[in-house]
């Protein structure tokens, strides 16, 4: 390549008349972040296979020792563990984010004329969005191990827009995580605490069963309510509704600004 | 171009800390439109933060800072609509294809669908991408990456392009694909401000360099100015036989008044000559009279590595940064591949 063969600026490359808009920038950042995703075999693949092991573990190892046989237990696991499938694939956003970060497409994308809103809610809307493949890649394979709904199905609908739900705010608490790591290893070993809150809870088993000194914690933990929430919606009823929508509110107000203030760090 | 009257760069007492760490230290500067801005320094010298600062990534502890006459604080938004920033690590989506790259980012300064992809055409064309900008950056070649990184500040058409270490970890023919497509940027003129430990990239990129070190600017004018500021002219000897490298130095030291500089394990010797022709008339005698052969002897002007060691290693005193140059010192200045391989050893 020589000097000469490289034309001065191109008359076709001009100035844009304005910054880009909140939806149209947010839409970029969200495109490229499920683009890596799903070109990266590693990491939708991982979901997968994550998921049918864990499924297949509680069915078919533990399931038959726990009281009332392994077909009614996985009525009782599996909406447990896909309410709280985010908190297992959380550490792949926090990776993503301390990658991205480390790797200087944080520093290009703030460089931009961008609304600094668009890069959290970018990122947010793919997480959501790669969590909900991970949501639905389980549910399939939970009614293959033996799930069944107890209750209509716009019960379950409504138990799996929960955790849904569940998914964009723990997407955002990773995201705080993966931006409060120095880099991705230590955003891979922070996003651990998580499987202090996804075990101890009631995602497995009732909280009543545990020693009298861990109960305080897996009863009052948010990761409890929700996992109550989902088992309520499916049985038709709304128990601990609120207090898993109240928790979720809660936690999103809290690391929403965080997220925005740790990209604006740099 | 625009109009000259606005300063590309305008830093006032710009300050920024970390902690107690001041990275930028009351730095001033003032540079023109129209030209390419080299900054150099040791290693922990306050570049990155610099460039961080102009980029809007890092925002100032005090003093003020104008690019094009648009503070960095209150009107970073018309800054970053000016700069296109592409960076030591090449910022670019390796599962993405180079296209992809280039159309998002256009996207992200503000260009609709087919703005950006006219944008990133031309870009391509003018990067001689067309080959592999189909392909996912993954399979890029370091050069080809930084390429595409450079592209990407592009297709914003900024008006200052900023490069922290442009070269920093490619080959040399890497180096020169760089090197070359900075050129041919600064011939149509964009304005580039760019970062480098490398002083050969300086010499041959720059119009103006600013040399800082402890976060202030040390010195700065052209490259010929610095040389000629340096002042000093240098006696540099190449011996026929290395083994009497000590013994010519000794030679040095004693006309020279100096502490010469010997090229480890090679046959330079050399030291500033503040008596210019008599000093090396008084060398070549001295060096007869020792029975030390010489293939070459000469007086030269200073390179820009001898002006930088110059200006930071009498600064130095003591701290942490003061490793870097002294590390240099060990490595001549002519063997521009030895400094490099000094440099990415300290990184």
């Amino acid at each position: 390549m020589t000097t000469e063969a490289i034309a001065a600026r191109p008359a076709a490359v001009t100035r844009p008349a304005a910054p880009p808009g909140v939806i149209g920038s947010s839409a970029e950042v969200m495109r490229r972040a499920l683009l890596k995703y799903f070109r990266t075999p590693g990491l939708w693949a991982m979901g997968v296979v994550q998921s049918v092991l864990f499924l297949f573990a509680f069915r078919y190892v533990f399931g038959g020792y726990i009281q009332g046989g392994a077909s009614r237990y996985a009525d009782f696991f599996v909406p447990g563990y896909v309410a709280t499938i985010v908190l297992f694939t959380g550490g792949g956003i926090a990776v993503a984010v301390a990658e991205d970060r480390a790797g200087g497409f944080t520093g290009r994308l703030l460089s931009l004329p961008v609304p600094r809103l668009s890069i959290v809610a970018g990122r947010a809307a793919a997480d959501f969005l790669t969590n909900g493949w991970s949501i639905l890649v389980t549910v399939a394979f939970g009614f293959l191990f033996g799930f069944r709904l107890g209750g209509t199905v716009t019960d379950g609908l409504a138990a799996l827009g929960l955790c849904l739900a569940y998914g964009a705010v723990f997407t955002v608490v990773f995201m705080v995580m993966g931006l409060a790591a120095p880099n991705a290893q230590a955003a891979q070993g922070m996003s651990m605490i998580a499987f202090v809150f996804a075990f101890i809870s009631s995602t497995y088993v009732p909280a009543s069963t545990m020693p009298g000194w861990l109960q305080p914690f897996a009863r009052y933990q948010p990761i409890t309510p929700m996992v109550d929430a989902v088992r309520s919606l499916i049985a038709g009823s709304s128990g601990d509704v609120g207090l898993a929508l109240a928790w979720s509110a809660a936690l999103l107000a809290i690391f929403t600004p965080l997220a925005v203030l740790g990209y604006r760090r740099g | 171009m625009t109009t000259q009257s606005v300063p590309l760069l305008e830093a006032r007492g710009l300050t920024v800390r970390f902690g107690k760490v001041a990275a930028l230290d009351g730095l001033d500067l003032i540079a023109p439109q129209g030209e390419v801005l080299a900054i150099l320094g040791p290693n922990g010298a306050g570049k990155t933060t610099f460039v961080r600062t102009v980029a809007t990534l890092q925002r100032p502890t005090s003093g003020h800072l104008r690019v094009r006459g648009h503070d960095v604080v209150r009107d970073a938004v018309a800054v970053r609509r000016d700069i296109g920033l592409a960076g030591q690590f090449a910022a670019v989506e390796p599962t993405m294809t180079g296209r992809e790259n280039l159309e998002m980012t256009a996207r992200l300064f503000g260009h609709g669908r087919a703005a950006a992809r006219r944008a990133a055409a031309a870009v391509i064309d003018q990067l001689g991408l067309g080959e592999v900008a189909g392909r996912r950056a993954a399979g890029y070649s370091g050069g080809q990456r930084r390429r595409l990184d450079l592209g990407a500040s592009l297709v914003g058409a900024p008006r200052l392009l900023l490069l922290d270490e442009p070269t920093t970890g490619l080959d040399p023919a890497g180096r020169r694909e760089v090197w070359d497509a900075v050129r041919a940027l600064a011939a149509g003129g964009t304005d580039i401000l760019l970062t480098t430990h490398y002083l050969d990239e300086a010499d041959e990129l720059a119009d103006r360099v600013v040399v800082i070190d402890h976060g202030r600017a040390v010195a700065s004018g052209t490259v010929g100015d610095l040389k000629a500021s340096a002042g000093r002219d240098v006696i540099e000897a190449v011996l026929a036989d290395p083994s009497r490298l000590d013994a010519a130095g000794q030679v040095l030291r004693r006309v020279t008044g100096a502490q010469p500089r010997l090229e480890g394990g090679g046959r330079r010797a050399t030291a500033p000559a503040a008596g210019g022709a008599g000093e090396l008339a008084a060398v070549i005698g001295g060096l007869a009279d020792a029975g030390i052969s010489v293939d070459e002897i000469g007086l030269r002007r200073p390179t820009l590595d001898e002006v930088f060691l110059a200006l930071t290693g009498a600064q130095a005193g003591g701290t942490g940064d003061a490793e870097a140059p002294a590390q240099r010192a060990a490595t001549p200045a002519a063997d521009h591949a030895t400094a490099h391989l000094a440099n990415g050893s300290s990184r």
